[in-house]
């Protein structure tokens, strides 16, 4: 078989951020396979230099307005661990309810209105509106669910105000809670009807081995702190982040790429599921079940349905949790001393592990930093998956070949602005 | 009536403003009513060349930028800056405080030469803006405030007040009286609602200097607490850097 495939896919479409397809195949010869990352630098590692520790969190929140939550909950950890502040019990709390705010939210716009236009073979979710009306109306209801949780928690989604180094500038009121856990349990239909139009996707069958990196607790399914755990066996505390995620830079993307173990790893809810498949809720068990998705799974296509087990696992999780805040919340002064010091936070974003590190003077002043992003992480397995798929499906039509590689590229949910940005801040 | 085409592009940017756009559930299936949405890369496939109207988010970071943003202004009629990094450069902006080369050396190490940028500008400062949607990210109720002049032909009118008006409205406690130093007293208002200080937090400043702050009645609240105009204005550097090079 002699054939010849040339694919330039310019600006991938439905992801966030600017990346292109390469494909060049020349007589049954693959001379080129990548994803071309050309989103303008921003430079946030090096612009919050010289800025106070309380304004960290503001300007790395920016990095991205899909995971903002996940931006702001890091920059405040790692800006804890580095000036010496633990929060509170209710500040753990609470960060775990918005967490899961963005979760749905980001999962839920991923999945309806950047994914599903693939399996329903339109080009977006615009047409959709007059063909299946009741598909994009609970999409907008759920997205919208997701939002207002980060609402009531933090004053919004995209960019949020109350969530602070050291607490929260305002409590939400018992009152405030208990209404939003009515407003959650009232889209239980929804919630159940995304299931059932899942199990009618047809998600493509393709598997490579890899390593899948999550971060890992003894006592819950981890979305914030904990150590960093792979599927080949090893654990790492946050501190020696580096060890796993060695960036490097190549010609062709303007963001990271990175490798742990292996010559790729992958992160996202596909490597939390199988890391941490045992501590999913009852009911997001029972979803993975329904869905087919059995650990440990190797096809990347399948995080799409891996991050429809978290929004259950998430429907089912921030229900406890507010029955947890509706008893116990309470206004908190946010009081510290900041001291001088290097800190390392972490998080699950919806699209995977995050790491942000920050070192502060005596007077608070940042003076280096560092944040590696989940895209950056995953785009080696991206080029790696690309470069085993397209010899299997070389015998198809070439339009057939391009959907093929844009859904394996969209299924990683990549976050383009995010990944590409910081720079890399030598910690001397 | 024809509906007019509209297109969505972005520059350097988190893509915040347009997920804003698309958090409208409320209004979403109403607004594609009105208008045809005929490009937004970040939510469809489809895209065309032809269009009336270009939301324009992010900030321009590259000669390439340059060269796309004055295509995009020669087939539109109607141009928007959708946001902060799009009406002042935003916090993209900070860059330019700092020495470039140094700053690529920072980011990119010995790599640096193969990542270009030039100094971060608000899209004014290349092509002719018509409208301006302020904040960061922008406020839902003034998006849709802005849409409604732009579909009726109404000139913009940007409020000259700053956001101590409708955090008072609001009935907020002030912040300074918490000890807090809020840039509300000089941030231009009418738009976000004082968004933040009725979160118990203060006013960064997100939607840039309200014209002529020295002058505003609010100024006085600065003097009561000891605070100078200039005080403030050192911090607005966060949002609106252009300003400061600007004057």
């Amino acid at each position: 078989m002699t054939k010849n495939v040339k694919i330039d896919v310019q600006y991938v479409t439905r992801v966030e951020g600017h990346g292109n397809i390469i494909i060049d195949v020349k007589n049954g010869q693959l001379v080129d396979c990548k994803l071309q990352i050309i989103e303008p630098p921003r430079f946030f590692e090096a612009m919050v230099r010289g800025r106070k520790f309380g304004d960290i969190p503001l300007i790395t929140s920016r990095i991205c307005g899909i995971c903002a939550v996940s931006h702001n909950t890091v920059a405040n950890r790692s800006v804890e661990n580095a000036i010496g502040v633990v929060p509170s019990k209710q500040t753990e709390l609470l960060r775990k309810i918005l967490f899961h705010g963005e979760m749905i939210q980001s999962h839920i716009l991923h999945v309806y209105f950047l994914v599903a236009p693939d399996f329903l073979k339109v080009g977006s979710v615009i047409p959709l509106a007059s063909t299946h009306p009741d598909i994009v109306k609970r999409a907008l209801r759920l997205k919208k669910l997701g939002n207002h949780i980060c609402e009531v928690l933090a004053g919004r989604h995209i960019h949020p105000i109350a969530s602070v180094v050291g607490g929260f500038t305002k409590i939400p009121s018992k009152k405030e809670l208990a209404e939003l856990k009515k407003e959650i349990e009232k889209h239980l239909p929804d919630f159940e009807a995304t299931i059932e139009l899942c199990k009618t996707l047809k998600i493509p069958s393709f598997e490579r081995r890899t390593e899948y990196v999550a971060l890992y607790k003894d006592d819950e399914y981890a979305f914030i702190d904990g150590v960093i755990k792979s599927s080949d066996g090893d654990k790492l505390n946050l501190k020696d982040y580096k060890k796993k995620a060695a960036e490097y830079i190549v010609k062709h993307s303007a963001a990271k790429h990175t490798k742990g173990n292996r010559d790729s790893y992958m992160v996202g809810a596909l490597a939390r599921v199988n890391n941490n498949f045992s501590q999913l809720s009852p009911l997001a068990k029972e979803v993975a079940k329904q869905l087919g998705l059995k650990t440990p799974c190797y096809n990347p296509y399948m995080n799409s349905i891996a991050q429809v087990v978290e929004c259950a696992h998430c429907y089912e999780d921030i229900i406890r949790l507010l029955d947890i805040a509706i008893d116990t919340a309470k206004d908190e002064e946010i009081t510290f001393t900041p001291k001088a010091g290097t800190g390392v936070g972490a998080v699950e974003a919806p699209r995977g592990i995050l790491f942000h590190e920050y070192t502060f003077d005596d007077a608070g002043v940042c003076t280096a930093a560092n944040c590696i992003i989940p895209t950056g992480q995953n785009l080696e397995n991206i080029d790696l998956d690309m470069r085993k798929l397209v010899p299997e499906i070389i015998d198809l039509p070439q339009d057939e070949i391009r959907l093929m590689l844009e859904m394996l590229v969209r299924a990683y949910d990549p976050c383009i602005s995010c990944a590409t940005h910081f720079l890399d801040v030598k910690f001397v | 009536m024809t509906k007019p085409r509209v297109a969505f592009f972005d520059f350097a940017s988190c893509e915040g403003c347009q997920l804003q756009v698309l958090s409208l559930e409320d209004q979403l299936l109403d607004i594609l009513g009105v208008i045809d949405i005929v490009t937004f890369r970040e939510a469809m496939t489809e895209k065309s060349d032809d269009y009336d109207i270009a939301f324009i988010e992010g900030s321009i970071t590259t000669t390439h930028d340059i060269e796309r943003i004055k295509i995009i202004r020669e087939k539109a009629k109607i141009l928007i800056a959708l946001g902060q990094c799009a009406t002042t450069g935003g916090v993209n902006y900070l860059k330019n405080f700092q020495n470039l080369d140094e700053v690529r050396k920072y980011v990119y190490g010995d790599k640096a030469p193969w990542f270009e940028t030039i100094k971060t500008r608000p899209v004014e400062a290349v092509v002719k803006v018509d409208y301006w949607i302020y904040g960061c990210p922008i406020n839902k109720d003034d998006f849709l405030r802005v849409v409604k002049d732009i579909l009726m032909g109404k000139k913009q009118q940007i409020p000259a007040y700053p956001v101590c008006v409708e955090c008072r409205q609001k009935e907020n406690v002030c912040l300074f009286e918490k000890g807090q130093v809020c840039m509300g007293p000089v941030t231009r208002g009418g738009g976000c609602n004082a968004w933040c200080p009725t979160s118990s937090h203060k006013c960064y400043g997100c939607r840039g200097v309200v014209e002529d702050p020295n002058v505003n009645s609010e100024s006085a609240l600065l003097r009561k607490y000891g605070y100078s105009i200039d005080d403030i204005l050192n911090q607005l550097r966060l949002f609106d850097g252009y300003r400061e090079e600007k004057t």
